[in-house]
Order: structure tokens, then sequence, then C-alpha cells
């Protein structure tokens, strides 16, 4: 490694008047910075983890027996809602939105967002969202009893949503804090998009972005097509049940079908949505740890784009047990099946990166093999379901909780526990503890097969999902039994991390402005980054400019 | 005092292509508004097309609905006054810019006086509302969310006019208020699809 | 495909049934085979031919997968253990390589030939299930989905019945499957009978269709498969498929009024005048009373049944008699609400229903 050029700079964050802790709470609460944005978006969400975990955990102990008396059957439907809704909306997107905000400026060597009042708006929205979803367990039903949280399952289906099968309020607060959610949603996907359109440093033309940038790109875009409509359908939703409208009204004609349709719209671009990120940290990660130039950089950028545009069509796989008819389901099937086209780009060109390289495994890397083996497995399941008559058994199934857990869980939150470890030191400027990082790591890894190994096969043996018991006899007893020790398992694994967390915060090793020896721009301000991020604003020759630095005599810039 | 190593040296050498320009970020914001409200248009277009013709219960739009002519004509006019109005701020013209701006305004609330009326005839004379039958379910719906964007675009289109008048409107602020006008236009567009769905294809 | 579409769904089960032993055994070691033979709903141990065309796609799609599967997770497995960082190693970065036309184009080129395959073999069996020609013998039932039990109408033959459907075996040489046409009462519900057919949703306002042809007797176990508010649980299915003998015996029986008179019985004849006195005639049909309520289950043969409440519950006097009490202690969240009946009319109630042949 040569020597990096140096240079001098004051850190001049403005102090604000007023003594601690109330200077930095009022800070805080009224940054705009997108690296505070951001954290706060990160720590909001890992909140939700925890709870919406735990929820999952009582429900796996509600089934861990048949005929169990644990929780009762309002509250296990109250508990697979929250769960979801708050895994989606206030656990997945806020993180991945958190990440995106810390990452993208830095990695495009810009001062901030586009929009930063516009960003704090944002986060303020989808906080306020969440908070209302756990609201409606005081407020739900009105003020004479406890309140009740929403129980119509994360996809709402109309009409048990309608007035007269939902009465009370339990259900207005899960449409109000989606609606709002949403908002909050697209207010961050257009600064993500205007901010990497518009802000990128000198040089750094679009073929020179770094892969994250690039599909937090797609992914915002797939925002403004997905989430609108979930919105629409919401105020639609809200009409039914205040004014008396009859969009979802089936007494009055209307249909139970259009909001599977307007659902699932969102729905399936919104698991790409999810996705998307994940995608974007192991393409940041893998190659680093192998210590090899992301394979087919252009192939990356172009599947990722196909990604984007083929999943929004092939929401009604969702669907296949509505009845579309013979034609819509082969429809469905053909576009539901291409996917696997760029998909398999993707897991192709990783392999391709990885292979002749000198791999590190450090825990982010352990995080991006089990993202790799768990992705593909979760897609061929995937492939599976997508198969209508495999579906018209699997659909609804265990099977199909399997199937995107394993997505969920096994990509996505695999990747973003990685890309924890990989960028904690440059937001903290510690390292973090990798004995901790290992235990954390093989205890939710086991955990994690556990639970989701096992669950696929109730779902073949007929389970459904979403019931509170079911009856002995069905061969599901010892394999519900398994599941819920594995999340047990994960439990464990997640205190762990976030014990590592606030250890290393106090404890950590310092970690320098580049602790792995990386590639891209964020690598090259001080760890933490000051507020205005670049003293001076950097420009690039290549995709790697830190690697140019590094390797003056076999520069990236002679390979584009 | 830190020392910190910044990327800012990177291109040791090598010329960087120049002149290095993107896009101004009030169009590209403005353009992902517009794309994420098209979509939520698109879902209340889809909404109304799909019910035409299947509700239970009278009236039918047929017996009801009357072409909105002179709306029409009024709110699309006023997308060429807003964009006079750019164009006399681009070139410094700034009574002209007043003047057009408070045509466009002018035109805009004649529109939603237009529809206001259409509204108080459907409710009070015909007796259709929101809970009658799935027309008035998704007319309501689709027409009154267009008719919200006017007046969204009519309230910050007056606020322009009020500093326009108080003279503090300059050049320097016409790609602002291009970005304003790029909403009005949208505005615009959208009520061409909803008149063609909903007073063409509809009755 | 159009080929495939003339088929009747006999042959089908025939080709199929070949195919499907070579590879049954190949999937039930794959599949945790201990467990999977002792479920009575398992869906790889299909009797009926729409669940053994599914199931002969399963055996296909999984093969494809595994065989995906076992050569890119062993790539990627010789990958991380081949090309790890060894303490030996040099200092210098490995060669970068930055992407190649040739093998980047083989690995688009090759899952798209996968996939037209998998799709044409999908679409082949999709239609071989849903766009053949119903035959004439086929028997039609009408099912409607409630909260939390199931309506089921034999058009043609003038019955209604609930919660137990019973339907002929049907012979592969002169097939008697049942179609069922479908719609729901109040939210969306789905029929899932895993060794018969796959789900088919019931949703309000709409009409779908399916059809089943068990060729064996016996009771075939399913669930509600949509999820449709508190007790979605306990919305059980039980399907009876019998000889063409016994479903006929049945039918007549089904199709009799209620039994009226109980000779030496003064319990039952009394809880009958209890019965036609309370709220339950709202809810509950009892053929030839002036019980007519739709709400609930008709119970015109309700002592015929082995369960009651759509499955959980056996059909026991003393089942009956909680039941009538307060429902909520068996199946908590049922519409039907606790009628609250003195110990005696309940007595007499109990009697009466249990007379209800
Ligand atoms: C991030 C989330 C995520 C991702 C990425 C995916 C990816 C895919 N999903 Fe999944 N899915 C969900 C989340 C996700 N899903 C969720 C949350 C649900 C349930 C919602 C609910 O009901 O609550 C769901 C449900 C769901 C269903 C409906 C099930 C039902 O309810 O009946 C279907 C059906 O087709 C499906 C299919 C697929 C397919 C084909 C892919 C593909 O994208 C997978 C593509 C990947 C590969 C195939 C592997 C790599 C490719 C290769 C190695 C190349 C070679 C391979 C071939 C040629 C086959 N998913
Ligand atoms: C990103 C999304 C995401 C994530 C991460 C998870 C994570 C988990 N999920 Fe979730 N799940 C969904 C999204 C997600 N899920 C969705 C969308 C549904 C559908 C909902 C619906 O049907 O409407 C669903 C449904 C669902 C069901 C089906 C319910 C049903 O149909 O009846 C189950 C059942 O086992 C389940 C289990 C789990 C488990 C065990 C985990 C584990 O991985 C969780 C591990 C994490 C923790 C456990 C948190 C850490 C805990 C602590 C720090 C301590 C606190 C805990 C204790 C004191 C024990 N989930
Ligand atoms: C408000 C409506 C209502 C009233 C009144 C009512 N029931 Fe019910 N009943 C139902 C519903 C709904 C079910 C189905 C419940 C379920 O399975 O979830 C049911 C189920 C039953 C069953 C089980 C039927 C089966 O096929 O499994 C019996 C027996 C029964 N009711 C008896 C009675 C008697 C006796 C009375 C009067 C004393 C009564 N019901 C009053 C609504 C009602
Ligand atoms: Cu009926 Cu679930
Ligand atoms: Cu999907």
């Amino acid at each position: 490694m040569t020597t990096t050029p140096v240079l001098e700079a004051v850190d001049e964050t403005l102090e604000t008047q007023g003594k601690p802790p109330l200077n930095v709470i009022y800070e805080w609460l009224t940054t705009v910075d997108h690296k505070k944005i951001g954290l706060m978006y990160i720590c909001y969400a890992l909140l939700f983890l925890v709870i919406g975990g735990f929820e999952a955990v009582l429900m796996r102990i509600q089934l861990a027996i048949p005929n169990n008396h644990f929780v009762s059957p309002q509250v296990f439907n109250q508990l697979f809602t929250m769960h979801g809704t708050t895994m989606v909306f206030f656990m997945g997107m806020p993180i991945l939105f958190g990440m995106g905000n810390y990452l993208v400026p830095l990695m495009i060597g810009a001062r901030d967002m586009a929009f930063p009042r516009l960003n704090a708006f944002s986060f303020w929205v989808s906080a306020f969202a969440g908070f209302l979803l756990y609201f409606s367990y005081i407020g739900g039903s009105g003020l004479y009893a406890a309140g009740s949280a929403p129980d119509v399952g994360w996809f709402a289906y109309a009409p048990l949503t309608s007035k007269v099968f939902s009465p009370g309020h339990s259900t207005d607060y899960w449409t109000l804090a989606v609606f709002l959610s949403g908002i909050g949603s697209i207010g961050t996907a257009l600064n993500i998009v205007t901010t990497i359109l518009c802000m990128r440093c000198k040089g750094m033309k679009m073929s020179r972005m770094p892969l994250l940038p690039w599909l937090y790109l797609v992914m915002s875009g797939l925002v403004f097509v997905a989430v609108s409509p979930l919105t629409a359908a919401q105020i639609m939703l809200t009409f039914d049940r205040y004014l008396g409208a009859h969009f979802f009204d089936t007494q009055a004609g209307g249909s139970a079908i259009l909001w599977m349709h307007f659902f699932w719209i969102f729905g399936h671009p919104e698991v790409y949505v999810l996705v998307l990120p994940a995608f974007a940290f192991a393409n940041e990660i893998i190659p680093v740890f192998s210590r090899k130039a992301m394979f087919g950089y252009p192939a990356m950028v172009a599947a990722s784009v196909a990604i984007g545009f083929i999943s929004l069509s092939v929401w009604a796989h969702h669907m296949f047990t509505a009845g579309l008819g013979p034609a819509g389901n082969t429809f469905f099937v053909f576009a539901t099946m291409v996917i696997s086209v760029p998909t398999g780009i993707k897991i192709f060109n990783w392999l391709a990166t990885i292979w002749g390289g000198k791999i590190i495994f450090a825990v982010p890397m352990m995080f991006m093999v089990g993202f790799l083996f768990q992705f593909l497995i979760a897609g061929l399941t995937g492939i599976m379901l997508a198969a209508a008559p495999f579906n018209w058994q699997l659909s609804a199934s265990y099977f199909v909780v399997a199937h995107f857990h394993y997505v969920l869980v096994g990509a996505i939150v695999f990747s973003l526990f990685g890309a924890f470890y990989y960028w904690y030191p440059k937001v903290t400027g510690k390292m973090m503890d990798e004995t901790l990082g290992k235990w954390h790591f093989w205890l939710f890894l086991i955990g994690f097969h556990l639970t989701f190994d096992f669950m696929h096969i109730p779902g073949i043996l007929g389970m459904p999902r979403r019931i509170y018991t079911y009856e002995d006899g069905r061969g599901w007893n010892t394999l519900n039994l398994i599941v819920g020790i594995g999340a047990i398992f994960q439990s464990v694994g997640t205190l762990i991390l976030v014990y590592n967390m606030i250890r290393s915060y106090y404890k950590g090793k310092e970690a320098g402005h580049d602790p792995w020896d990386a590639w891209t721009l964020e690598w090259s301000v001080p760890s933490p980054p000051p507020s205005y991020n670049f003293a001076i604003e950097p420009t690039v020759n290549s995709r790697r400019p830190l690697w140019d630095l590094k390797h003056p005599e076999d520069p990236d810039t002679d390979y584009e | 005092m830190t020392t910190i190593t910044t990327a800012s040296r990177i291109p040791i050498d090598g010329p960087v292509e120049t002149p290095w320009k993107l896009p101004y970020r009030g169009n590209v914001g403005m353009a992902c508004l517009i794309i994420a409200e098209s979509a939520i248009f698109i879902i209340f277009v889809v909404a109304y097309i799909y019910y035409i013709g299947k509700s239970l219960s009278g009236p039918t739009p047929a017996q009801v609905l009357e072409l909105p002519i002179f709306g029409t004509i009024c709110l699309l006019s006023s997308s060429i006054f807003v964009h006079l109005a750019v164009s006399s701020l681009r070139k410094e013209n700034y009574r002209a810019t007043t003047l057009h701006l408070a045509i466009t305004v002018l035109l805009g609330t004649i529109f939603l006086a237009t529809t206001a009326k259409e509204w108080y005839h459907l409710i009070h004379d015909e007796g259709l509302t929101i809970k009658t039958n799935l027309f008035g379910t998704t007319y309501y719906s689709l027409v009154g969310l267009h008719a919200t964007h006017v007046v969204v675009g009519l309230i910050m289109l007056s606020l322009t006019l009020a500093f326009s008048l108080a003279g503090r409107v300059k050049e320097e602020h016409s790609e602002k208020l291009e970005v304003l006008s790029l909403y009005w236009h949208f505005v615009d567009a959208v009520w061409v699809v909803v008149f063609l769905v909903v007073y063409v294809l509809g009755r | 495909m159009s080929l495939s579409t003339r088929r009747s769904p006999a042959d089908i089960s025939r080709t199929n049934s070949r195919s499907a032993r070579i590879w049954r055994s190949a999937v039930m070691s794959l599949i945790a085979g201990t467990a999977s033979a002792q479920s009575p709903t398992n869906i790889f141990d299909p009797a009926g031919t729409p669940a053994h065309t599914a199931f002969g796609l399963s055996i296909l799609v999984l093969s494809v997968t595994l065989v995906i599967f076992l050569i890119v997770a062993g790539l990627l497995l010789y990958a991380l253990i081949r090309f790890r960082h060894r303490p030996t190693d040099s200092n210098r970065e490995p060669a970068q390589i930055y992407g190649s036309n040739q093998i980047e184009l083989s690995w688009t080129v090759i899952p798209i030939l996968i996939v037209v395959t998998l799709f044409l073999t999908t679409t082949r069996v999709i239609l071989v299930t849903e766009a053949i020609p119903k035959p004439p013998s086929a028997m039609d039932v009408t099912a409607i989905g409630h909260q939390f039990w199931w309506e089921y109408n034999y058009p043609k033959l003038g019955v209604v019945t609930a919660n137990e459907l019973h339907v002929p075996i049907s012979d592969p040489s002169s097939p008697t499957p049942t179609y069922l046409t479908m719609s729901s009462a109040d939210v969306s519900h789905s029929f899932w009978v895993p060794r018969l057919a796959g789900k088919m949703d019931l949703i309000p306002n709409r009409v779908n269709t399916m059809w089943i042809d068990p060729q064996a007797t016996g009771l075939y176990l399913g669930q509600c498969a949509q999820y449709c508010g508190t007790q979605h649980a306990k919305m059980l299915l039980r399907v009876y498929a019998q000889t063409p003998q016994d479903f006929a015996t049945w039918i007549e029986q089904q199709k009799k009024p209620a039994v009226q008179d109980f000779p030496g019985n003064a319990a039952a004849a009394e809880g009958q005048t209890v019965f036609m006195k309370n709220a339950c005639i709202n809810c509950h049909a009892i053929k030839g009373t002036v019980a007519t309520g739709r709400f609930g289950p008709d119970l015109t043969h309700l002592a015929s049944r082995d369960t009651i409440a759509s499955g959980p519950i056996q059909n026991t006097p003393e089942n009956l008699r909680k039941w009538v009490n307060d429902p909520n202690t068996l199946k908590p969240g049922s519409l039907m609400p606790a009628m609250h009946l003195n110990d005696h009319d309940l007595d007499v109630i109990t009697a009466y229903l249990t007379q209800l042949h």
C-alpha cells in the first residue's frame, strides 16, 4: 500500500448552545445532516426489529405444541399482522433507507442529500407512522377497552378490512400507519434519486458509480411505482371506512379481487425494494473481501434494472389461487420465472468475483457467504411457488412462510448484518469485536436454519399459515417445536449483535479511516466522517478511486 | 486539529471531462414526484374503468354527467399562461410574469368553480354522493383527487403571484418557477386523462 | 397444448400415476420421509387427479431446482475453499478480472432455456387442470364459505348440508368427478384438501370453480387456507369419499325433511319446541320446520355428522350441550352467540339435536 495523500482540515461542527444532554437531543431532533438522519433511521429500525422479533417469538411459543393456549386467537392474529407490518414497513424499509441515507452521499462524493429538509421530514413522518401503528394497542377499539391492534394480516385482504368485518379503529391505525410510512418512503426515494442524479462529484459518470448507489437508484425508482399504488389503495380503503364509499364493498358490487391486485402491484415490487439494497451491500462487501474488482459491472447494472422492470409485471403470482383463469395464470407464471434470469446473472457474477480471489473470512464476509447460499435456496423455492399448479398446493401454507423468510431473513437480514459489521467502523470510528461477531454469526445461522429449513415441511404436509393453533395428528408437531427452538437461537444471536454494537462503541479498537483496505470514496474520509463529509470535493477517474490511489502502477482507469 | 485523508487528490493527473454539469435537482425532484403521482392516478383510473357499468343502482353517468367543456378549456389554457410566465421571467420581463401568473391563477380558479358547481348539482339535484353506488364512489374519488391537486397548485401559484406583486420574483428564480410550472402541466395532463375516462369512456 | 386439453381427467391420472410412482420414492427420501408418511394432509401423497398432476409437476420442478442448487452451491463452496486467503499467501492482490462476455452470455442463455422448459411444462399442467371440458357424469356442488364454517349445496339433488362434504369416488374408467362452484357469504376463504387438489379461493361477489375426484373411499382432511378472521384456524375441511352406493344412500337420507316425531322421547320433543321458540331459528334452518335461518349451518341432519363447528369438535351430546351453552368456550370468536339458556332447556335442546339423524 502506498501512502495516501494527506490533507489538513479542521472539523468545524457547529456548537449548539445549551447544556448536555439537552443540546445533544436538540441537535438530533433538528438535524438535517444525512448521516445523523441515516443513523436515526437505523436505530429506529433496530428497535422495531427487536419488537417484531419478540412478536415472532411469541407466535412460535404458541405454535410449539398443538392445541396450545399460550395466547388467544385474537392476540395471535394481531401478532402476525403486527409482526409482518412492522418487519416490512418499520424494520425493512427504514433500515435500508437509513443505510442509503448514510452511504449514498459518501459514496458519490457529495456533501449531503439533495433535499436535506425533505430528508428530515421523511424520517419523522415514518417514525410517527411506526408510533401510530403501536398506539393502536392503546387506542385500537375505542376508549372503553384496553384497545387492540390490527388483526387483518399484513396484506389486509378486502372485505375483511371493511367496517362490517373489522369494526372499531384498529384497522384504521394500520391503514394510516402504512399510508404515512408510504409518504415517508416516497420522500426519501425522491431524495435518493435526485442526490444520485444531481450531486455526484466531478468525474463520477453513471458508468463509474459504485454499484451501491446504482441499486439504490433502481430501488428508489421502484418505490415510486410500487408504493404509490399502495398509497392510492389506502386512500380508497379510508374512503370506504370513513365516507361509506364502496371500492372494496362486495355487498355493493365492489370487488375483493381489485384489492388483491392493488396490494400486490405494490407488494411484489416491494419485496425487490427490500432485496435490492441487500444486493447492494453484497456488491460492496464481496469484492473487498475477495480482493477483486466486481466481475461484470455492466451486467450487474443491467440485471438490476431488468429486475426492476420485470418485477412490475409479476404481481399476480400471489393470486394463483384466486381463480385468474388459465390465460392469466400462464402469463404470470412466465413473467415470474423470467425474473430468475437477471437474478441468476447476479449470483453468477458474485461467484465469478470470488473466483480467483483471496477470500478473507472476516465477519462481514461470513454474513455474505450466508447470504449467497440462502438467497440461492430462497430463489429456487420461489421458482417452485411460481409453477402455478405446485403453487395451488403450496400457496398460503408454511412453505410460503419459509420461502419468504429465507429471502427476508436469510438474504436481507444476513446482508444487513454483514453491512453493519462492514460500515460500523466508518460510522463510529471503532471496530466491532470479531469474537462476538462470530458468536453472533454462528448462533444466528444455526437459529435461522433450525427455524426456516424445518418450516418448509409443515407446508408440504398441509399446514396453512396464520393459524393460531393446530390439531394433533397431522405430523406437524415435532417440526413446529424445532422451528420454535430456532427462534430462540436467533434471539440470542440478535442480542449479541446489540451488545456488540454498544460495547464496541465504548471499548472497540480504533478503526482509522480505511480498516478494510477498501476502494470506494467513503473510506477516504475520517471515521466518523465530519459533517461536511469531504473537506474538498473529490474528483474521480474510475470506479475504484482508492484502488487507483493505492495501485498507481495498475489503475482501474486503464480497463474502463 | 486532526489530520485527515481525503480523496480530493485522487485525480493525481488526468483531466476531468469538462464541463462537469449535472441536471438541476429541482427538475429531477419534480420528475420523481410526477412519476409517483402518476402511479397514484393510474390506480384511481383503473378502479374507475374497472367499475364502469358495475353499479348495482342508479344514477348512471349517462343520466347525470355533462361534458365540462368550459372548465376544460380554462384549465388547459392556463398551462399556456404558466409557460408564458416562465419565459417572461427568463427575459426579466417582470410585469408580464405577474400578469401571466395572475391569468393562470384566475383560469385555475374558474376550473375549480366549475367542478364545485358540478358537484353541487350532482349532490343536490341528482342525489349522487360517494355512498350512492360504485359510480359515485369512483367519480368523486377520481375527480376529487384531481381537484385536490389543482388546489395545491393554485396555492403555490398564488404564493408566487403574491411574491411577484411584491416585486420579489427575479430572473434567478426562473428555474424554480419552471419546476412549479412542470407540476401545473402535470395537473393539466392528468385532467385530459380524467376527462377522457370519466366523461367520454365512462358515459 | 391443444392435444392435452382434450384429455379427460381419467387419462391424466393414469399417465401421471405411472411417472409419479417412479419418482415417489425419490421425493419421499428427499423431504423428511418419516414425517410425511404420517400426515393425512401430505401434498406428496395425492389421491385425486388434480393433486396427481400437480404432484407430477412438483417432482419435475423439484428435480430441476435441486440440480441447479447442487451445481451453483457446489461451485460456490469450491470457490470459497479453493480461493480462501492462506497465511502463506503473498501480500500481492490477486489478478483483477473485470468481466468476460462469453461467460456472461452463457449464464444468461442457459437459465433462459431452463425457464422456457419449466414454463411450457407448467402451462401444460395448468391447461389439463383448468381447461378440460366438464364430463356430463360430473356431480355439482355449490360450496359457500362463511366465517368459520362451510355450506354445501347439491343443487341438482336438492340437498343442503354443512361442514362435511360427501362425494362419490371416481373410477378412472367412468369418471364421476365433483365440480365445486365456490363463493363466499362474507370474506375470502380458500378450499384446500391437499390430497385431492390444490386450493381455490372462495371470494365474495365472485364465482370460482374447481374439481376433485377421489379414487379411494375414505375421509380426506384439509382446512381453510385464506385468512378469514378470528377462527380461521378452526375452519377445517372434511371430505368423505364414498362408494356410489353409499353415496346414494347418504343422499336419500339427506333429502328427507328433519325428524319431527320423537316417540318415547319426551325430552327431544320438548327440545324441539324450545328450539323453535328461541332465536335459533333466525340463524339455522331445519327442513320441514319454521327454522329457516341461513346465517348458521343447516341442522336438518346434524346428528348424521361426525363433528360440529366445521371439524374441531366431536359430535357428542356433551359437546353439543357445551356448544349451545357457550360456543366461545369451544371455538372462541365463532359467530354464534351464547344463548343463555337454563339447564333444563339446554338438556332438552341437546336431546332434540341428537335426534336429527
Ligand atoms: C425480498 C423478498 C423476496 C424475493 C427476492 C423473492 C423472490 C422470488 N419470489 Fe417470493 N415472496 C416474498 C418475498 C420475496 N420473494 C414474500 C414476502 C412473499 C409472501 C408474501 C405473503 O404472502 O405474505 C413471497 C411469495 C412468493 C410467491 C407467492 C406464494 C403464494 O403466496 O402463493 C411466489 C410465487 O410465485 C414467489 C416467487 C418468487 C420468485 C420466483 C422469486 C425470484 O425473484 C427468485 C429468483 C432467484 C433465483 C431463481 C435463484 C438464482 C438464480 C439462478 C441460480 C439461475 C438459475 C435458475 C433458474 C433458471 C431457475 N414468492
Ligand atoms: C423483514 C421481514 C421479516 C423478518 C426479519 C421476520 C423474522 C421472523 N419471522 Fe416473520 N414474517 C414476515 C416478515 C419477517 N419476519 C412477514 C411479512 C410475515 C407475514 C405476516 C402475515 O401473515 O400477515 C411473517 C410471518 C411470520 C410467521 C407466520 C405467522 C403465521 O402465518 O401464523 C412466523 C411464524 O413462525 C414468523 C416467524 C419469524 C421469526 C421466528 C423471525 C426471526 O427471524 C426473528 C428473529 C429476531 C428476533 C427474535 C429479534 C431479536 C430479539 C431480541 C433482541 C430479544 C427479544 C426476544 C425475546 C425476549 C425472546 N414470521
Ligand atoms: C346469531 C346467529 C345464531 C344463533 C341465534 C344460533 N346459532 Fe347456532 N350457529 C351459528 C353459527 C354462525 C354457527 C357456525 C359456527 C362455527 O362453526 O364457527 C352455528 C353452529 C351451530 C351448531 C353446529 C352446527 C354444525 O353443523 O357443526 C349447532 C348445533 C348450533 N349452532 C345450535 C344452535 C342452537 C341450538 C341455537 C339456539 C339455542 C343456535 N345455534 C343459535 C349461528 C347462530
Ligand atoms: Cu375461512 Cu380461513
Ligand atoms: Cu411476489
